[in-house]
């Protein structure tokens, strides 16, 4: 080669160059290859690390974020790390730790402007939209609200209160006389920022954030909730039912959409006898 | 012989049913003394509130390794709040006092000295000279006094976390050793309003149901209680009834939305102070809807009027004490029914609406639930109405409607006042711990609850003070004037806790010519505000009782030691006795009609008296054959607690007993039962008081009797609307409101040092409503400047959490030693109860 | 060979040991400097002007004019894209092509950022960069001092334009798989954000290119295979600060110069192609500007000038200069 520098007497051998320039493509092409290969392994996200609120979905992220740490700098609670070599995380980008660091939910989002790329969506503005992951109440065994202890730290800490969890109240059988009070998450609201994950007293949390895709279990596309749907059309989807008629004994009701059999005399104080006689005289003989 | 399960279980049934009746079958003996992990287990009462949950604890080897929550315990079946699920936790905090600390420069006290361990011997000494030096002034200041004349310049502030025999021998080492009654609890600070009411309106305290109201009641009252919160298990009970019973409604009473407005059927905010308006009002629509019972008020009420314009508690020289025409006065006087109700008259729901702030839809419905004669209701009430500056009256005007209606004194129906704090009625309330009663309901004004104390107490006639002694708040005041010259505080934090720190607390007890000792497991606020620290041995650390809200007595045994020197309140309170010579804390003439005592020590005289140390030194023992240590017991060589205990009863079983009704059981029978509700009469709880049936104290054919009064009726007691102390004007703009959270138990001293609770809920937060914060141009998380009139506080902002406090007034609990809330606090109280409004005064907020 | 061992030990004897390394301090400090730059701490509040003096009370009078100066970062980021004192962006080219590749749409600041970086490198020449910012330039460095030292003399046959196949294979990678590839292994933006942002165990990747550049290629990294490096070079082909050899015929073949030159090549046509018509300029895109030639040299052959200096000798020659052309 030309650069070797002591070779003086030594030409450019035409043939020699573009062999070398073979070897050297073929080498980094083949580099190339490994990387793209190592790459694609390095690239995949630990569960436990969540991405800064506004990160847009992992793949295009690993594309636009070039690994300049400004959102972390614009961090007011220093929350936020990048990933170094050796870390689950891939090496440069910024990701936090619910479980010790959740994010704090700023109103004005001071991490999203400073992205350079926009891997931090700058069109999220309002913090509530965020979906940095979902929690996922993991352990409802070890979880002392399903015991019946009065913990609910997670829904106290929650800050889309009583809407990303709410409380659902159920009967305590074993005890007789107590409510549990179960905490519930909703898709629909949480933002996955982590502070109930932080708050959960127990020694490995019940409640953690996962990135949205393990979290969310996903529906047969082919099927519907029947009763969403009729809340939605606000009637029935299919032409109303027909009136229908029952062979019944004496003082006998049918509900069909309700109670189903009813018995007139029971649940009620008045008798089960009209004041009008011939209500009694003429039944069965009613004008259809 | 193999016990199979079924063998196990009914043989622990058995045992069980027997340990309460106090026998001991022969045969029952269980199978361990310990569990398979080596765990010993044994009952406690919960450290924290006053629901007085049953906690199983585990020690090995000396510590407390495991805890569980009492399966067999009625009050919670096994179940715990959050803090409950840590209580092992809160012993071991990585800065337990271990030794006593002096102030002190060059080798000697010094006030403004640098704390240096000491020995107990040394830490006494320095204290009861200080203690003998302020008695010795009380001395010549009473000299050719009579006793309800007598003041004095030595006074103790207790707790409602004491054991019973904590707060009994306090009470007995305070007001019969030293003549003084400036013993007043930090019970002052939560429940005095509501005892206040009580004793006013039945002449006796304490409520008279039980928690089993929360199963019977069809609608449920909260005044002014974050239940939710502060009384997480009785909550979930009253949750489910809510859930399992039919046409059950909850109604919520607050100035701000809490957690309990979730679950609220009918949730009201109301305008701070204007609940007087909202209760009359209720008992003005049942008045004119004609609603109310005829019978009962005829047999069971009397008609009464309070004063008005009685001031608000603060120094007579502060412009609202000169303008109150009645300041601090509430003698009842009689009036008719009718007066009663011309009284009530002006509360239209038109006027209760506008001062309150409350929709009329929604104050009819309250009203309507109250007025319905098939609904029968509780109403729950804690920190709203008793810190309140009219507290008293507030109580009153809730018992108004109660009585009005008859809904009282039977299953779901009546005012049930919930406590604060574990042992707020067992200890502070029970056994004479406020400045102004005597064991059992008995009050030092009174000659003959006097004569008959002495005489329990086997002291000359005269010995007792009958001036009523120096109430918490007026304690720090006269420690800032010079008035109160040594200050002993015990179980509590009060530099934290009391109102108006930098007035008032701090300069009360750094004043150079004070000596204040404050007895903590931890370096608490108040401790580093201390001359003398003495390191003290909590909860499990020694044997003890609680008395929770429904009269419920639980006792436990000592499970552990106490960390290095440490000792508990009881030794220190009863080994400081033998530091002071009856001569010293006694004048000759009262010495000389019990010339037996002369010479000899105030410990022999008070609790070396044959009825304390009537019990000799004894193994300790389950049933299981575990045997307990007991500390004081060994130290002092007989069973104090135990002693104490059995002549505290004599309070309420001696032949002459002036008031009736707070009768309890022997001694070791509390060591075997999940608690008693007290009177026990017979062995048999009370579980609804002054009705009869419920009641052995109500004869058969009386139906209801209030015998806590003379004539067995209960005071309807009139009283207006009348404004707060400090309402929020020009510049303080904005009502403060202060109290607590579900995570941490008052000052934080033990659950902030639970690190999983810390990392919960590390710091307080001021809750914002978010038009607020806008307007000061604060978000969500910036630091804010709380300012009053006397102190100001930095904390973050919160407009998203689980309080949603209205426009115009801020939350903030006062956990977090790093935010000291109460130098925003004022120090106004109910000019009758003594009580500290924490609820109401005006701040300011700005950007920090 | 024993002169070889002390690379420049004439120029120290003829103009003294600050002469002789002046611009490599220079160089230092500058790489030392921008690091420690993005290590500042956020700016103070207001000082006490009693114990502060007259900086405490010029201090507080900046933060009467611009509150908002308390707590912010001097400079904050790192070398793929910072942001100075809240109002000057700067954004790494490379990356940021990598980042367009992968499909992004830069926002204003990034591309304001662009245009400054890019502006200011075709002005002094692009691998100023590797100089006189990039801090992997102190760690090859110091391998090539030791290979010296310790008379290393293998090296792997890697050659040159090895990095431009690796500059297209940077930009490849995110145009087939959507991800920044290349700065999962980036040892310098890895070391560099190491050092800002923590360094993990990126120090292994660091000491393997010491390593490699000592033991397996001379002037490896830099000189062959960072592509980084690659990518500056193009943005240096037109620029006119350039090192000159203005006394050439000064030049008493010590060849100190060729020794400290990490480009070596880039040497020759400038100092030796009078006789071809070639030079003085040196007007290789690869040379760095790195200014050593000039510090070794005893005779004062080389000096910065203009790639306009001795503008009529260039005529002819036109680019000839460079060796390796990158097409």
């Amino acid at each position: 080669m030309s650069d070797s520098g002591k070779d003086k007497t030594r030409t450019v051998n035409r043939r020699q160059f573009m062999g070398d320039m073979l070897k050297t493509a073929c080498g980094v092409g083949l580099m190339g290859v490994g990387l793209g290969f190592y790459a694609n392994k390095a690239d995949s996200l630990p569960a436990m690390a969540i991405r800064p609120p506004g990160a847009l979905p992992e793949d295009e992220f690993l594309g636009a974020c070039i690994r300049c740490g400004l959102c972390v700098r614009d961090c007011p609670y220093d929350i936020l790390k990048l990933g170094q070599l050796g870390d689950d995380v891939p090496t440069g980008t910024p990701y936090f730790t619910s479980r010790t660091g959740p994010c704090e939910m700023c109103v004005d989002i001071p991490c999203i402007p400073v992205c350079p790329t926009n891997a931090l969506d700058h069109s999220l503005t309002e913090i509530k939209d965020a979906r940095m992951g979902l929690a996922v109440l993991v352990d409802q065994e070890s979880c002392i609200a399903f015991l019946g202890l009065r913990c609910e730290v997670c829904f106290n800490i929650c800050p889309i209160r009583g809407e990303a969890i709410s409380l659902e109240y159920q009967h305590n059988d074993r005890s007789g006389k107590h409510a549990l009070f179960i905490p519930v998450v909703h898709s629909d609201a949480c933002t996955g920022c982590g502070l109930c994950e932080k708050a959960c007293i127990l020694e490995e949390a019940a409640i953690k954030i996962f990135p949205m895709h393990l979290a969310k279990g996903e529906l047969g596309r082919h099927y519907r909730i029947g009763w969403d749907e009729k809340d939605k059309a606000g009637k029935s989807l299919v032409t109303p039912d027909i009136e229908h008629q029952y062979n019944l004994p004496e003082g006998v009701r049918y509900d069909l959409q309700g109670k189903g059999l009813i018995f007139e005399s029971e649940g009620s104080d008045e008798l089960p006898i009209s004041s009008n006689p011939l209500d009694t005289l003429n039944r069965g003989l009613e004008d259809k | 012989m193999k016990l199979t399960r079924r063998d196990f279980v009914k043989s622990n049934a058995v045992a069980a049913a027997a340990a309460v009746a106090g026998v001991t079958l022969p045969g029952v003996k269980t199978a361990t003394a310990a569990d398979a992990d080596g765990i010993r287990w044994d009952k406690i009462a919960c450290r924290f509130c006053g629901t007085g949950c049953s906690v199983l604890v585990g020690v090995k080897d000396g510590q407390m390794v495991a805890s569980q929550g009492d399966p067999d315990a009625p009050v919670n079946k096994g179940l715990n709040c959050i803090k409950g699920y840590f209580l092992p936790k809160i012993m071991y905090g990585k800065d337990r006092l271990t030794q006593p600390l002096l102030r002190k420069k060059d080798g000697k006290y010094a006030k403004e000295g640098k704390f240096e361990p000491v020995s107990w011997d040394e830490a006494f000494q320095v204290m009861a000279d200080h203690w003998k030096k302020a008695i010795n002034k009380s001395f010549e200041e009473n000299a050719g006094k009579p006793v309800n004349e007598m003041t004095s310049r030595v006074g103790m502030f207790g707790s409602g976390q004491w054991t019973v025999w904590e707060g009994y021998a306090a009470s007995k080492f305070m007001k019969a050793g030293l003549r003084s009654n400036n013993l007043d609890p930090n019970a002052r600070h939560c429940m005095a309003s509501a005892v206040g009411a009580f004793i006013r309106a039945f002449g006796i305290d304490e409520p008279m149901g039980c928690y089993d109201d929360l199963e019977h009641a069809d609608a449920f009252v909260l005044w002014g209680a974050n239940m939710a919160e502060m009384h997480p298990i009785l909550w979930s009970r009253l949750t489910d009834t809510r859930l399992t019973k039919e046409g059950c409604e909850v109604h919520v009473l607050s100035t701000y939305e809490h957690r309990c407005f979730e679950l609220a059927d009918n949730g009201m905010v109301f305008t701070p102070q204007s609940d007087l308006a909202i209760a009359n009002y209720i008992a003005n629509y049942i008045i004119q809807n004609k609603a109310y019972n005829q019978s009962f008020i005829d047999k069971h009420v009397n008609f009464t009027k309070t004063p008005t314009d009685i001031g608000y508690g603060l120094r007579p020289e502060h412009p609202l004490e000169k303008a109150a025409k009645n300041a601090a006065k509430g003698k009842l006087s009689p009036i008719t029914f009718e007066e009663y109700a011309e009284s009530v008259a002006p509360y239209t729901l038109d006027k209760a609406h506008e001062l309150s702030g409350v929709p009329k839809d929604q104050l009819e419905r309250l009203a309507k639930v109250f007025a319905d004669p098939n609904k029968k209701v509780v109403s729950y009430w804690t920190m709203g109405m008793n810190q309140h500056t009219r507290g008293v009256w507030i109580n009153g005007l809730v018992y108004n409607i109660h009585l009005l209606m008859g809904k009282i004194s039977e299953p779901g129906n009546g005012p049930f006042s919930l406590t604060g704090q574990p042992s707020a009625c067992g200890t502070a309330r029970e056994v004479g711990t406020f400045c102004h009663r005597l064991p059992a309901d008995l009050v030092v004004a009174k000659p003959e609850h006097r004569a008959f104390s002495e005489k329990v107490w086997q002291l000359p006639e005269g010995t007792l003070n009958g001036k009523i002694g120096y109430h918490a708040v007026l304690m720090h005041r006269m420690l800032k004037d010079s008035k109160l010259n040594t200050f002993w505080v015990m179980c509590n934090n009060n530099m934290q806790a009391a109102a108006n720190m930098n007035e008032e607390s701090y300069p009360g007890w750094r004043n150079p010519d004070n000596f204040i000792t404050v007895s903590d497991p931890y370096p608490t606020v108040s401790a580093q505000a201390a001359d003398l620290i003495l390191p003290t041995s909590m909860w499990a650390e020694k044997e003890g009782a609680y008395g929770n809200a429904e009269r419920r007595t639980q006792f436990w045994r000592q499970q552990v030691k106490g960390p290095g020197e440490s000792r508990s309140d009881l030794w220190q309170i009863m080994e400081f006795a033998k530091y002071f010579k009856m001569e010293e804390v006694w004048p000759g003439d009262l010495l000389d009609k019990a010339p037996q005592y002369k010479g000899k020590t105030l410990f022999e005289v008070l609790y070396e008296n044959g009825q304390v140390n009537k019990f000799a030194a004894q193994e300790v023992k389950d049933s299981d054959g575990n045997v307990y240590e007991n500390d004081e017991m060994a130290l002092f060589g007989f069973y104090p607690q135990k002693g104490l205990f059995e002549e505290y009863r004599l309070f309420n079983s001696a032949p002459d007993i002036i008031k009736k009704g707070h009768e309890m059981a022997e001694y070791d029978v509390y060591h075997k039962a999940r608690g008693l509700r007290w009177p026990v009469i017979d062995g048999k709880e009370t579980l609804w008081r002054f009705r009869e049936g419920y009641d052995p104290h109500v004869a058969a054919g009386e139906d209801v009797k209030f015998y806590g009064n003379p004539d067995g009726k209960a005071n309807i007691i009139t009283a207006p609307f009348e404004p707060a102390a400090e309402s929020p004007d020009k510049e303080y703009d904005l009502w403060l409101c202060t109290g607590r959270v579900l995570e941490h138990w008052h000052s934080g001293s033990m659950t902030r040092r639970v690190p999983e609770l810390y990392r919960a809920v590390p710091d307080a937060v001021v809750y914002m409503h978010a038009n607020d914060a806008k307007k000061r141009r604060l978000r969500d998380g910036q630091m804010a400047k709380l300012q009053t009139r006397r102190g100001e506080v930095v904390a973050r902002v919160e407009t998203r959490g689980r309080n949603r406090v209205p426009e115009g007034l801020v939350f903030i609990p006062w956990f977090d030693a790093h935010r000291l809330v109460n130098k925003l606090t004022l120090d106004a109280t109910d000019p009758l109860s003594k009580e500290t409004d924490y609820k109401k005064c005006a701040v300011k907020i700005v950007k920090a | 060979m024993a002169k070889q061992l002390i690379v420049g030990a004439e120029a120290i004897k003829a103009k003294g040991w600050f002469g002789a390394y002046k611009w490599l301090i220079l160089r230092r400090i500058s790489q030392l400097s921008i690091l420690g730059l993005f290590l500042l701490p956020v700016l103070p509040g207001r000082l006490s002007e009693s114990t502060g003096g007259f900086f405490a009370s010029f201090w507080n009078s900046l933060l009467d004019q611009w509150p908002s100066l308390e707590g912010m970062w001097v400079v904050k980021g790192n070398l793929a894209a910072s942001m100075t004192l809240d109002v000057l962006p700067l954004t790494d080219p490379h990356i940021l092509l990598q980042a367009i590749f992968a499909g992004v749409e830069p926002h204003r600041d990034a591309i304001i950022g662009v245009i400054i970086v890019i502006g200011f490198y075709l002005l002094v020449s692009g691998r100023v960069y590797c100089s006189w910012v990039c801090p992997v330039n102190m760690v090859t460095d110091a391998a090539s001092w030791l290979r010296r030292k310790l008379g290393i003399k293998s090296s792997a046959r890697i050659t040159r334009s090895t990095r431009y196949w690796m500059l297209g294979l940077t930009l490849v990678l995110p145009l087939v798989t959507g991800s920044i590839v290349w700065e999962l292994f980036n040892p310098v933006s890895m070391l560099f954000r190491g050092i800002v942002f923590g360094l993990g165990t990126a120090w292994v990747l660091v000491l393997s290119v010491f390593l490699f550049d000592l033991l397996v290629s001379k002037d490896g990294w830099c000189g062959r295979l960072c592509p980084v490096g690659a990518f500056y070079s193009l943005l240096g082909t037109k620029s006119p600060l350039r090192v000159v050899a203005t006394k050439r015929e000064a030049c008493d073949d010590c060849m100190d110069c060729f020794a400290v030159c990490p480009e070596a090549q880039v040497i020759k046509p400038a100092l030796k192609g009078e006789s071809k018509g070639i030079g003085p300029v040196i007007l290789s895109s690869n040379c760095t500007n790195c200014g050593r030639c000039i510090d070794v040299c005893a005779k004062d052959v080389f000096n910065f000038g203009s790639r306009f200096s001795g503008v009529e000798m260039n005529k002819v020659s036109g680019t000839a200069g460079q060796q390796h052309n990158p097409g």
